[in-house]
């Protein structure tokens, strides 16, 4: 085998594009479980976005409402989750497997109609560069613009938390409501956003699934990456960047065990299958041992119902 | 006592009424017992689209998709069972036990179980289909179009059903072209488009210029096309979504056995059968050729579909070797049904190890 610069420019491309799904989703999910909401709905999310896209992509013909009327339905559905939680004060854990089982079948009852159909082509920006440099050129272009939307989405998230008001109301209702409260914040309706928009970010994930990355819809086709979602979260303490990290092992660990197997390295296959799932968590862990960053970057206040009294 | 001589008396009623109404209906019904969902254009998909010829054949059809191949199958069989269906046609191998066991309380329904091999009870037939022939007619292709002599094949769970393909696609790709080399991957999947797209793509970047596949998805085909590779289509005709990259599909065309057997228990002629139906009977189909392929290869092809629905050639015809050079079929033999049912070692000329 004849290993290339633009062979390793290739394979790097295909992990960061396997790693989307997972980036958009956990920094969704971030902004969510900081404001102490802890939704386990992510998976069910992202179904019911890679089914309407998809939908919408076949009955309007038009991309743009396609992926935004994913991002729409994601919200819509996370609606349900927040009127439960917030305002009905249901438990987090169980609305929010309720959620995953619901949107799994609901989007199976949808998608009857769409199965067999072929996708549409989404286009790619700077396709003519990606010739140009070489290792960089197919890593750097000739993607979807959700893929660069995803790989600055982590920064912009970091950004957000770290720097602006708005993060810090939301890591305040986070850390503690009640005092968030005392200072005049709502923290119903500060919740109700954080959820609505992992909602929009989930949906999304799910139409870079069924529209960008293998364009078709068939049931069940997130596959449980909105469970890895979810643990990419908890396993990176809550930091963006680490989400990145993380994600990028993980894509990056499925990809490489199936070139292990086709150069016909003797690993056991089901050791390479598992590897992706041990080797992330073994990185995250040991690069969040600081236990003082841990507690800091926890929100204290997560999946505990905020009940006002008045 | 008199309420109980009322109750005896309207329950007496209820079941003549009941015995009259089974005697003067005569309508055969069927019932289909499925693993996944209708709508995986794959495995379940082609056992649907042969209930349908079962429906337009005159009979009354009932299913049930997304059954767990576990005590809710039993569960599902029995209810079924109990629901007047004549016969019922169980669609995946994990319903054995199940079927046997149900099969037993209900000696006067019929049942069929796909893929499998246990025939507990009298009323239990098995059938399945020769897909290795069609592996031979792909692998031939495959043979006689790559430019790279590397070929890539997506591979779910290292059970015989499997091996058996990948070794009647190698041996058919070496007989066209003796350089060729054939790179498995194993997904540990049925059915997961992103994981089989993954798989395709590392044995595209390796140097595989055709993708076979043994996973149900369409992703593979989608993944050729992008590349510009060539792939083939399963279990039903993949062409639309990938026109340039599918070179030819192998479809389960389960219809006519459907009907067949639908049939026999309306004329009262079933009987327990073991069924493995290949090209010949039409159980096999091969999908349009492309006409990508030059002319002299198409003509071959369809003469080798016709040569193994005939019988005159075999896909497993000796000699052949195991990976270490071990014969496992003399010259001019050909592997018995025994053999390949079993069959858990790879040909000479693949690479890799059976995942163990």
């Amino acid at each position: 085998m004849i290993i290339d610069i633009n062979f390793i420019g290739l394979i790097i491309a295909s992990i960061m594009a396997s790693a989307v799904p997972l980036i958009l989703a956990s920094c969704g999910e971030l902004i969510t479980e900081r404001s102490g909401v802890l939704n386990l709905g992510v998976e069910g999310m992202m179904i019911i976005g890679a089914i309407s896209g998809f939908a919408l992509m076949t009955v309007t013909g038009s991309l743009i409402i396609a992926v935004f009327g994913a991002m729409l339905a994601g919200v819509l559905i996370s609606t349900i989750f927040a009127f439960l939680t917030q305002t009905l004060i249901t438990n987090h854990v169980a609305t929010g497997l309720a959620l995953t089982i619901f949107g799994i079948g609901i989007s199976a009852m949808i998608g009857k109609n769409f199965v067999g159909i072929p996708g549409k082509e989404f286009p790619v920006l700077f396709e003519g560069l990606k010739d140009t440099i070489p290792l960089l050129g197919p890593i750097l272009f000739g993607h979807s613009i959700v893929f660069y939307f995803a790989f600055a989405l982590p920064f912009i998230t970091s950004y957000f938390l770290k720097k602006t008001k708005i993060g810090l109301i939301v890591r305040a209702v986070g850390d503690s409501p009640d005092s968030a409260s005392n200072q005049g914040i709502n923290v119903r309706l500060v919740r109700y956003a954080c959820i609505l928009y992992g909602g929009a970010m989930s949906g999304l994930a799910g139409a870079y699934l069924s529209m960008i990355y293998t364009p078709q819809w068939i049931e069940n086709m997130t596959g449980g990456r909105g469970w890895i979602a979810l643990a990419l979260v908890v396993f990176s303490t809550w930091n963006p960047i680490k989400i990145l990290i993380g994600a990028m092992i993980f894509g990056g660990l499925t990809i490489i065990q199936f070139h292990m197997q086709a150069i016909g390295v003797r690993i056991p296959v089901q050791f390479l299958t598992a590897l992706p799932y041990i080797v992330t968590i073994i990185v995250l862990v040991v690069i969040s041992r600081d236990s003082r960053k841990i507690r800091l970057s926890t929100p204290s206040s997560l999946g505990k119902s905020f009940h006002k009294d008045n | 006592m008199h309420k109980f001589f009322i109750r005896s008396f309207v329950s007496s009623l209820v079941l003549l009424f009941t015995f009259t109404v089974a005697a003067i209906a005569k309508d055969v019904k069927a019932a289909f017992v499925y693993i996944g969902p209708t709508g995986d254009h794959g495995w379940t998909y082609q056992h649907d689209v042969g209930r349908k010829a079962v429906e337009a054949a005159g009979f009354k059809t009932t299913y049930v998709e997304g059954v767990p191949e576990s005590a809710d199958a039993e569960r599902v069989l029995r209810q079924l069972a109990n629901s007047g269906h004549d016969v019922i046609f169980t669609t995946s191998f994990g319903y054995m036990n199940p079927t046997n066991k149900v099969a037993k309380e209900f000696p006067n329904v019929k049942f069929e179980h796909a893929t499998g091999y246990k025939r507990e009870h009298p009323n239990v037939s098995t059938y399945a289909a020769r897909f290795y022939e069609g592996r031979t007619i792909l692998g031939t292709i495959a043979g006689t179009m790559t430019k790279s002599n590397v070929i890539g094949y997506v591979a779910s769970f290292p059970i015989p059903e499997v091996i058996r393909g990948i070794n009647s696609f190698t041996l058919a790709a070496q007989k066209v072209n003796p350089n060729i080399k054939t790179k498995i991957v194993w997904a540990f999947t049925w059915y997961d488009p992103g994981k089989e797209a993954e798989a395709a793509k590392a044995l595209i970047d390796q140097g595989a210029d055709v993708i076979a596949q043994h996973t149900d998805s369409t992703a593979i085909v989608q993944i050729a096309e992008k590349a510009g590779v060539y792939a083939f289509g399963q279990a039903s005709d993949m062409d639309k979504f990938a026109p340039k990259a599918v070179l030819t599909s192998v479809e389960n065309n389960w219809g006519p056995y459907y009907v067949d057997r639908v049939k026999a228990v309306a004329n009262g002629t079933w009987s327990q059968k073991d069924t493995w139906h290949g090209i010949g009977d039409g159980m096999v189909v091969i999908s349009d050729l492309d006409s990508q392929m030059p002319a002299d290869l198409r003509s071959k092809v369809k003469k080798l579909q016709a040569d193994l629905a005939s019988g005159k050639v075999h896909s497993f015809t000796g000699p052949i070797y195991d990976q270490k050079g071990n014969l496992m079929v003399a010259e001019g033999k050909t592997a018995d049904d025994g053999m390949l049912a079993g069959m858990m070692t790879y040909v000479k000329g693949v690479e890799g190890d059976i995942p163990k």
